[in-house]
């Protein structure tokens, strides 16, 4: 129960991160840590007590099982597609710098709600 | 050799060797997108022949076992058909506009691979039987959207861009978590399955915290109301094309058609019986303030924008007052708002094509020199203002109609309130912009070239005649089969599983 209530403390961090901070890069990482946080609640869905690798292999004696293997696969799946975004996200925050010479939020508004 | 992957595998690939070939020969993208589009849309229309069937295909021929699914599925029905036509049609116009529409920006073939991984994304989301896979579709659809808002490289388009990204990602992170609990919950990911097992049990907290998530982060990806902050922002930043593509297509299957699908048909409402209640406030509340916040703006393309976020509240209104007349008119209302909202940013995109200002009081008499651009931003503007016979008029009629039936009285005055607040705001953009004197300095403004011509037209004719689908012999091939399929709610299992 514990480490779950710790993903959840790792995800608030990530969104303090991306409420309060001012600087681009470290609202991305903000963002990053929230992925990861969703990431590593994903995989602990899909831990089984005592549960082995899900592996078949030679020699698994009948009393052994397995940890889900799915949440695993899908977190595998999530970690490519948050690189992606990150990628594009940082990628956009450096054209950014070059037009505005600057990574503080409150100087990079030319578009007024 | 079934349809449906086709709707993906072909925008996928299409945009895979567009970069390759467009090296080589300028023109290629321009032939080659238009090619992949239209032959979307003529598979979409296609389609239609099936609208009252429920296909369903399991992706490397992983078939049930025990009646369990085990492989991925897509799931193709009368709801989905519906999203498809809308998804291809408007596609196939906005890849036809953008022949032209391009001159002013650099390297088409980017701009056609990621408006084809976009497609491939839209199709994918909306012909996915399984959560986790629609997240994975959702994720590419919201990438290509996020490349092609910052497609102008302009100061204003990065920071719309780098907006929408924040907003867009913490929604997708919230929709992996919800993603998270609904495994941990079921032990299915897909939807179907999920649906019978939700239907055995009830409303429960975790249930109810695992709705909450999955409705924060689709109303973030539809930009209702308390979650709009991008929307206002990314439509205008983006070029015309994708910002038609955008409020016409994507925030609509990204946003609204999730929030049905899941709601309707996977937790059903036994399990969340405030829901609808939700669904009207949030609907009712995007639909006033965004309707007063577009009477006050001087941007062409932001008024637009909040006025899409207006209409998004009259669907989801509709489908918040749950008859069967009330989900009518909200899917009804979705198609028309496809329809007129893409038709009027084609119209925005053409006056900044022909004269480069998107500030409406610096415009004046366009209708002179531009008769296509103004005679169809007419249809477009009383379409959306729903004055009869446009089908505009039709879709809010029934909306309207359906709330005074199911004793809402109050919010059916709110929603004629605001269709007057629409119909003002568009005779302002209408007065300033198109109507009166010539402006001296657009004496040498030009109509737009032909194909972006075409397709405002092609749009307009379709706005004028939508009310048609109302016709019984019409009315049972397309909109009838969605409306079931809505209606039957947690039905919707036994359709994909066979009983």
């Amino acid at each position: 129960m514990i480490v779950f209530i710790l993903a959840i403390l790792l995800f608030l961090i990530g969104l303090y991160g991306v409420l309060v901070k001012r600087n681009l890069i470290k609202i991305i990482i903000g963002l990053m840590i929230m992925e990861y946080a969703v990431n590593l609640f994903f995989t602990l869905v899909g831990f089984r007590e005592g549960g082995t690798a899900p592996i078949f292999s030679e020699g698994l004696s009948d009393n052994v099982f397995f940890v889900d293997p799915l949440p695993q696969a899908l977190v595998l799946t999530a970690i490519v597609i948050g690189l992606g975004t990150t990628a594009l996200m940082v990628s956009i925050a450096v054209r950014i710098y070059e037009k505005y010479d600057t990574l503080d939020v409150r100087k990079i508004r030319k578009l007024r709600g | 050799m079934s349809l449906l992957p086709l709707f993906v595998i072909v925008p996928l690939g299409a945009a895979f060797v567009t970069p390759i070939f467009s090296k080589f020969w300028k023109g290629f993208s321009d032939w080659w997108g238009n090619l992949a589009s239209a032959f979307l849309m003529v598979l979409s229309l296609w389609c239609l022949r099936f609208s009252t069937e429920t296909i369903v295909y399991y992706a490397g021929g992983w078939e049930p076992v025990d009646g369990i699914p085990v492989g991925i599925a897509m799931v193709m029905d009368g709801l989905t058909v519906l999203m498809l036509i809308i998804i291809n049609v408007i596609a196939f116009l906005v890849t036809l506009y953008s022949v032209n529409f391009l001159k002013n920006y650099t390297d088409r073939g980017k701009y056609y691979t990621l408006f084809l991984l976009m497609l491939a994304g839209l199709n994918g989301v909306v012909l996915s039987g399984d959560m986790f896979n629609l997240f994975v579709f959702l994720e590419i659809a919201a990438i290509a959207t996020y490349a092609l808002v910052a497609f102008g490289v302009e100061a204003e388009s990065l920071e719309a861009s780098f907006k929408y990204q924040v907003l867009g990602g913490a929604a997708s992170i919230t929709i992996l978590l919800g993603i998270a609990f609904f495994y941990h919950l079921t032990g299915t990911l897909n939807m179907a399955d999920a649906s019978r097992l939700f239907a055995d049990m009830g409303p429960s907290p975790a249930v109810i915290f695992t709705g909450i998530l999955f409705l924060v982060g689709f109303s973030l990806k539809a930009g209702l109301m308390p979650f709009h902050a991008w929307l206002p922002d990314a439509y205008p930043s983006a070029p015309a094309s994708i910002s038609a593509m955008l409020a016409g297509v994507g925030s609509k299957v990204l946003g609204v058609y999730a929030l049905i699908r899941i709601f309707f048909n996977v937790f059903g409402m036994t399990v969340m019986p405030s829901l609808l209640t939700i669904f009207l406030v949030l609907g009712t509340l995007s639909m006033a303030v965004g309707a007063f916040l577009a009477l006050g703006q001087k941007d062409f393309k932001r008024l637009l924008a909040y006025s899409s976020i207006s209409q998004i509240g009259y669907c989801i209104f509709a489908f918040g007052l749950g008859t069967p007349l009330g989900i009518l008119g909200g899917l009804f209302h979705l198609l028309n708002h496809s329809v007129f909202k893409s038709l009027l940013f084609f119209n925005s995109g053409a006056v900044v094509y022909a004269t480069g200002k998107r500030n409406l009081e610096s415009m004046g008499g366009l209708s002179q020199r531009m008769p296509v651009t103004g005679t169809t931003s007419l249809v477009g503007s009383l379409s959306v203002s729903g004055i009869p016979p446009l089908g505009g008029f039709w879709s809010k009629l029934i909306i309207i109609y359906a709330a005074v039936e199911s004793g809402h009285h109050i919010l059916a005055g709110v929603a004629i309130l605001v269709s007057i607040v629409t119909l003002g705001y568009y005779m302002k953009v209408q007065k300033l912009a198109f109507f009166g004197p010539l402006a001296a300095a657009y004496q040498k403004v030009k109509e737009v070239p032909a194909f972006m011509c075409i397709s405002m037209v092609v749009l307009a004719l379709l706005s004028l005649g939508l009310g048609l689908l109302l016709l019984p012999q019409l009315r049972e091939v397309i909109l009838d089969p969605a409306v079931k399929v809505v209606e039957q709610g947690m039905g919707y299992a036994e359709m994909v599983l066979g009983g």
